[in-house]
């Protein structure tokens, strides 16, 4: 009976060994260990053997329905694993072949930019205000000490409605709005559309964006407004950038300056993007007027504040190496897709 | 403003500083360089050279031969086309290999067989002109005179003079000021920390009383004329001007005339103040009126171009007639020519404001009207007419008759300011002691005294002690202000309806929509290009009174023209499929007295062959949805002028119209060129602000299971889906949770005029699992209702 297990075993273990799919191996299986299995049957057997003899070879017959179980399990794992890569392998597919087209909606640059700057100032604790862009005259120029006879006045820059409504040329209007309603400490920018009669080429547009920028506090002073807004120029061009204040002029402002970047393309070295100045100006300010704080109803001896504009137009031109302004109103598919 | 850096050297020592630390340094101060050049620097390898013999050129009958010393151990043959050569000459000499103006090269060469080591050269050659060198002439060699250098083998812009450098400011307007020499001069002077030399003025006259000539200056409209002196010089000796001045005149870009026109120009630039000369002879009984223009009145103006006049203008008059737009341009007869005898110097203050109304309005800005627009000082009157009478005894221009006469009615105040040195300091963020900036304003001719500060007169600019802490800043040196970050907390952020529209945008775009920005205004023809019927309302916009041209004239009440204008350019670039969306602002006039409503209006668009009425509103649904906008009514829109009568629908909320989508109306694609099919959706965007509700609440996911019933009716074909929607989930109750559309059939199967419509029902309870019989009542109340308006279920 051993020499008759052994051989079984050997059978058993051929027979799976041989088995190349599932179906000729559970054959197998039921062969040998099926109820009535040629394995099976030996066990049924063991009544027939002497008390002796049964613990000794049942525990062999076991042993080896264990090893014909196990060798099975083995065969039948090692078997699915090679039918799914067979099956793997069949449903190959090009990959290279082009994914499929999604729906692709994009922001418009300069709101692309918009919120670039957005999101540095509100960072620094900045409001975002707004005002009407149909304005009137004093909001737009003699709150803002522009008063009646002031070249910048001039209709060859303004679109006016009536003598006393206009479309807004800046967004500086906004500051006075602001301050009618709002007590110091004041953080707020102001972004928004603004007018002026140019005729459109590849550097004017009539109508373009500013971003209006105004803070009021106690003790505020020139070194704030140059800590603000050098902070502003290392966000959007990097930790590396400098800046420069050059004496300038704003009727709202005073002292006014108008601030260049050090040059992000060539690092101030000079390169075309900078007409070789190593300096590029992306924005004016100045201390605010005091009879500018006046008109919107802060005391300009306990107060004063800085204020600054910054071109949107200009700064997405910078930051999209766009040439030509005339792009962001055409609104042309492959243009407006590229951002 | 260009300056000439030889005639600042006349006034103030820069010697010591390159040109590009002037251009540096004085625009950190504040007056801001754009560019700057050097005169003749394009010319290389040009001398001068002495004519030793010429011949005639033995195969031409044009061409001389000559030999001309260029300062070299042998003279050089040269041979040249012109005709005005004697022996003896000194000429420009174009050597081999040299560069003349224009960048042209030029080499030795042969010219019919005859050997020529370079080229005799004409003003034009050198980039200058006979004006700037009366006596040479344009057609021939430029023999130079006994004012340059003729030294054979002198590099030629040496000899001539041609070395200046010019810099280009731009000056701000509230600085005319520094629209001279003289005000750059004392900018310059500060910013080096160098001396201030003005100009000497020194003449004698020849007697007599200016009054015997100029019998009496009246101005009888002292509101626009500040202030008007006049001298008379007689015996006037018209010639050129010497080089000195011709040369500062050029490379400030003024063309040199003769000299009496010269020295007008000369003192223009130099002290900012604008001159004129009139000739006596024209000045009816010898008065200045300086008076406003009369109605109907006209004058030829010196550019020959004849002007009218209106009222509000302000002429120089003699008793019978204007002589003069005052501070704008003479009149034909002011001028002066080769035979004038005796002239009128005026130097004279105008109201700004004044001028630049009126240049405007007659279409004419000078030098004069533009410097006298930004407000000249009227106390500077006086000292320019002195200069320009010294410059005449210089250059022996005439005799100068004694006197001036000096109107000034009410002479201006001078601005006194308290000295704040501290609040300076505070303000401005520095540490500057009271000694360093009473320098500061001292070297800029303020007088500093008993704590008070007196403005000279020509910086009208400096009102307020603001005013002054510029003027410690900018020469402190504004890169020398510590930065500092701001300090203290401050709540930023987005508010309410800033946070819904970057909300709207995002969704927007994740729908497949591309932003566009389009301009505000609009022509008034675009309503007529969107069919708006006449008489609408939307056709009442704001009107701009100067527009740059008729397209761009009013602001727009609706949006839709602009994204039709979108549309058009992308469909006609072939662009083949898009989508767009634009959140536009409009304009709802309120009367003359109020400012008018801007509204914003959200439009959408879209074209292409996967694009459809219902991919659109899909896509406003999904806007919808977003903004937790669920409460809204579709009906059929069949009066939208521009849209398609049949495939446009109105979405009202709240009982406001919400939005109106559709496809184009056929005209309208027609009026933008478009030959696809164009869906845009209108959707007030205030309205949904208004009606949104952002606020999410979890709800629990369902714990019992749903059932679903599939229904088809058969109904007419003109019954709206929707109203069915709206019949079956009231009559199927609480218990129907989701109802969705699956199918609508038109055919054979069904009969003309019918259609299938199916529906796919889902009930559920929240608390219990539901019965068959509950469900089914609930279908039976459906089909019932339905059956009420004639809708069949299909068996």
């Amino acid at each position: 009976m051993k020499e008759q297990l052994e051989k079984l075993r050997q059978a058993a273990m051929d027979a799976v060994a041989q088995s190349d799919d599932l179906q000729a191996l559970e054959n197998a299986r039921v062969r040998f260990l099926g109820k009535k299995g040629e394995i099976t049957s030996i066990l049924k057997q063991m009544g027939k053997l002497s008390p002796e003899e049964r613990p000794v070879m049942g525990q062999m017959a076991n042993a080896v329905r264990q090893a014909v179980e196990e060798s099975i399990a083995a065969a039948a794992e090692e078997l699915k694993k090679r039918q799914q890569e067979m099956k793997l392998k069949a449903e190959t597919i090009d990959v290279t072949l082009p994914g499929e087209k999604q729906p692709e909606g994009h922001r418009h640059p300069l709101e692309i930019v918009l919120n670039e700057v957005k999101d540095i100032f509100i960072g620094m604790g900045f409001q975002i205000a707004d005002g009407p862009e149909v304005e009137w005259d004093y909001y737009n120029f003699e709150a803002l000490n522009i008063p009646e006879g002031h070249p910048a006045r001039d209709t060859q820059d303004t679109f006016y409605i009536t003598e006393k409504m206009l479309l807004r040329t800046q967004t500086s209007p906004v500051q006075i709005r602001y301050m009618e309603n709002h007590k110091p400490p004041i953080r707020m920018i102001a972004p928004g559309r603004v007018f002026r009669s140019d005729p459109v080429d590849a550097t004017h547009s009539p109508l373009f964006h500013q971003i209006e920028g105004l803070v009021v506090d106690k003790n505020i002073t020139m070194a704030d407004l140059k800590g603000n807004l050098l902070t502003l120029a290392k966000k959007l061009y990097g930790e590396n950038t400098e800046i420069r204040l050059r004496p300038h002029h704003f009727p709202f402002t005073e002292p006014s300056c108008e601030i260049d970047v050090s040059c992000f393309r060539c690092g101030g070295k000079g390169c075309p993007m900078c007409k070789n100045e190593g300096w590029i100006e992306i924005l004016g300010a100045g201390m605010v007027h005091p009879k500018v704080l006046e008109r919107g109803g802060i005391d300009p001896e306990e107060y004063s504040g800085f204020a600054f504009g910054l071109g949107v137009e200009r700064l997405a031109m910078f930051r999209f190496s766009v040439d030509d302004m005339r792009l962001y109103y055409e609104n042309d598919a492959r243009f407006l897709g590229q951002f | 403003m260009d300056l000439s850096r030889r005639w600042l050297s006349d006034y103030v020592d820069i010697s010591e500083i390159s040109d590009k630390e002037f251009a540096d340094k004085i625009t950190l101060s504040g007056s801001k360089v754009e560019s700057w050049a050097v005169e003749g620097e394009e010319l290389k390898n040009i001398v001068v050279g002495k004519v030793l013999s010429l011949e005639r050129h033995p195969d031409s009958d044009h061409m001389w031969i000559t030999t001309v010393d260029v300062g070299k151990a042998a003279p050089l043959q040269i041979v040249t086309g012109a005709q005005n050569l004697t022996v003896g000459d000194f000429v420009p000499v174009a050597l081999d290999d040299s560069v003349v103006h224009g960048g042209k090269e030029i080499r030795k060469g042969t010219l019919r067989g005859v050997e020529s080591a370079g080229m005799l050269c004409s003003v034009a050659e050198l980039g200058v002109s006979t004006h700037d060198f009366p006596y040479a002439i344009e057609d021939g060699i430029f023999i130079l005179g006994e004012d340059c250098n003729r030294t054979p083998g002198t590099d030629i812009r040496t000899a001539i003079g041609l070395t200046d450098t010019v810099t280009e400011f731009e000056i701000t307007p509230n600085r005319p000021d520094c629209l001279s020499i003289l005000g750059l001069a004392r900018e310059t002077a500060v910013t080096f920390d160098k001396e201030l030399k003005y100009p000497e003025i020194k003449y004698s006259t020849i007697g007599e009383d200016v009054r015997d000539y100029l019998k009496n200056v009246t101005i009888q409209a002292p509101d626009k004329c500040y202030r008007y002196a006049g001298a008379v010089v007689k015996n006037v000796r018209i010639k050129p001007s010497p080089l000195f001045i011709r040369e500062r005149l050029r490379a400030c870009g003024v063309r040199p005339i003769n000299n009496i026109v010269d020295i007008t120009n000369f003192v223009m630039l130099e002290y900012g103040q604008p001159m004129h000369a009139f000739d006596l002879r024209y000045l009816q009984g010898g008065e200045v009126i300086v008076r406003n223009a009369r109605e109907g009145e006209h004058i030829t103006t010196l550019d020959d171009t004849d002007r009218a006049l209106s009222p509000e203008m302000l002429v120089i008059a003699d008793t019978e007639k204007p002589v003069a737009v005052a501070g704008i341009m003479g009149g034909e007869y002011s001028g002066i020519m080769d035979d004038t005898s005796t002239i009128v110097f005026e130097s004279a203050c105008f109201n700004g404001v004044s001028v630049r109304k009126t240049a405007k309005k007659l279409g004419m800005r000078t030098e004069a009207s533009g410097r006298y627009e930004k407000g000249l000082d009227s106390d500077g009157c006086l000292t320019s007419l002195r200069r320009a009478l010294s410059l005449v005894a210089l250059l022996d221009a005439g005799d100068i008759v004694d006197g001036v006469i000096d109107v000034y009615p009410s002479p201006k105040k001078q601005t006194v300011i308290d000295f704040c040195p501290d609040w300076v300091n505070n303000f401005i963020g520095i540490n500057v002691s009271a000694d360093e900036q009473k320098k500061i304003l001292e070297d800029l001719e303020f007088k500093v005294e008993d704590g008070k500060i007196y403005v000279p007169s020509f910086r009208g600019d400096v009102e307020h002690k603001a005013d002054i802490s510029e003027e410690i800043a900018r020469f402190y040196g504004f890169d020398k202000i510590s930065t500092r970050p701001l300090s203290g907390a401050c709540t930023g952020g987005f508010n309410e309806a800033q946070k819904f529209q970057n909300l709207i945008h995002a969704r927007c775009v994740s729908l497949g929509l591309t932003e566009v920005k389009t301009y505000s205004f609009i022509s008034p023809k675009a309503y007529d290009k969107i069919c708006l019927p006449e008489g609408s309302a939307y056709r009442n916009s704001i009107v701009i009174s100067n527009p740059l041209g008729e397209d761009t004239s009013v602001m727009r009440t609706t949006a839709l023209p602009c994204m039709m204008d979108v549309v058009s350019r992308n469909y006609n670039n072939r662009n083949l499929s898009e989508s767009f969306y634009e959140l536009a602002t409009v304009y709802i006039p309120q009367g003359e007295n109020a400012l008018p409503l801007e509204k914003k209006t959200l439009v959408l668009a879209e074209y292409g062959e996967t694009k459809s009425f219902f991919t659109l509103k899909g896509k406003v649904e999904a806007i919808f949805a977003e903004a937790g906008v669920t409460e809204y009514d579709v009906a059929p829109l069949t009066t939208a002028a521009s849209y398609h009568p049949g495939r446009t629908a109105r979405i009202t909320a709240a009982g406001k119209e919400l939005a109106v989508i559709g496809e184009l109306h056929p005209d309208v694609l027609s009026n933008y060129g478009i030959g696809a099919k164009v869906w845009a959706a209108q959707i007030d965007f205030d309205l949904l602000y208004s009606l949104k509700n952002t606020l999410r609440l979890y709800k629990p996911l369902p714990k019992h299971p749903a059932m679903q019933r599939d229904l088809a009716f058969v109904c007419d074909k003109s019954e709206p889906v929707g109203k069915l929607e709206k019949m079956i989930a009231a009559a199927a109750g609480d218990i129907l949770e989701k109802i969705e559309l699956f199918d609508v059939y038109e055919g054979i199967q069904v009969g003309p005029l019918k259609k299938s419509v199916a529906f796919s029902l889902t009930f559920r309870a929240k608390d219990r699992t539901l019965t068959d019989a509950e469900t089914d009542a609930a279908v039976k109340n459906a089909i019932q209702a339905l059956a009420a308006i004639g809708a069949i279920l299909r068996q």
